[in-house]
């Protein structure tokens, strides 16, 4: 998985899919972040606000996308920038299928540009941005 | 039903400091389901060129800085978008100074009725004063 700056060519397309997410993740994940909404760990709370169930934080798929671009970058490079809108809810034991595709390879200022997304589903967008990795 | 108080706009938090820990960092990598040895394995990191273990991308979002002019129920907002910009990574040892901004509230019309969207955004130095990382997040409540 780990491709470094040689192994990255533009319009080169990778794939991670992640377990499925459970509560303890969601848990741990409150936990590590500071972030208690209680509509990421809570069935009546995310009820009682409208939501379908407990959801994800947003912030998982952003962090999944993060990693999985730091995975790409290899050590010499690191994640310099990296944008995300979230475009749909990810509901308990729902995986996500990561999307990365090199856009732009920038021999000069040695950054690679990739287009990022996560899918709960085939079309089904949790996440969609774009990353950069300076090298 | 909120009323938009545009004059929050340009509001600013206090800055905090924050200190990059390790153990931080290797529980915040743990719970993405992260492998990654340069988040877990200090002497792993410090071959790679480090200086101690390496904060995943999205790690600034630990710092949990008030947010200036942003006064609505938690559990019925939800995070639209979220962009992070480094200057350098950011490893454990650090210490950093972040500020929040208040740099927009707007209205939109959605399905279930107006979404009131704050934009926020955070700079992060280290004591020296250089900027480390600058991040920009969307709210949006409903």
């Amino acid at each position: 998985m780990i491709k470094e700056w040689s192994g990255l060519e533009v319009d080169q397309e990778l794939k991670l899919v992640t377990p499925p997410i459970e509560k303890l993740q969601l848990v741990k994940y409150a936990g590590a972040s500071g972030d208690f909404n209680m509509i990421h760990t809570d069935e009546e709370t995310a009820k009682k606000v409208g939501l379908p169930g407990i959801i994800a934080h947003g912030m998982i798929s952003m962090g999944v996308l993060g990693d999985f671009a730091q995975k790409l970058a290899g050590h010499q490079g690191f994640v310099s920038r990296l944008q995300v809108k979230f475009t749909g809810m990810v509901q308990l034991h729902e995986s996500l299928t990561c999307r990365a595709k090199v856009v732009k390879k920038d021999e000069e200022a040695r950054q690679v540009d990739l287009q990022i997304s996560a899918e709960v589903a085939p079309g089904k967008y949790a996440t969609k941005g774009e990353a950069t990795i300076q090298y | 039903m909120t009323v938009i108080d545009r004059t929050v706009i340009g509001s600013k938090s206090e800055t905090l400091e924050f200190e990059v820990e390790k153990g931080a960092i290797r529980a915040f990598a743990h719970a993405l389901g992260s492998d990654n040895p340069i988040y877990f394995d200090e002497d792993y990191a410090k071959q790679q060129g480090y200086a101690s273990l390496v904060a995943p991308p999205t790690f600034p979002s630990t710092f949990r800085v008030p947010k200036p002019g942003i006064n609505v129920e938690l559990s019925r907002t939800l995070h639209g978008a979220q962009e992070f910009i480094y200057e350098r990574p950011i490893v454990a040892g650090d210490t950093l100074r972040c500020t929040n901004y208040l740099a927009d509230i707007f209205e939109k019309e959605g399905k279930s009725g107006t979404m009131t969207f704050f934009i926020l955004e955070t700079r992060g130095e280290d004591l020296s004063g250089n900027l480390v990382y600058r991040s920009k997040t969307t709210i949006i409540y409903r």
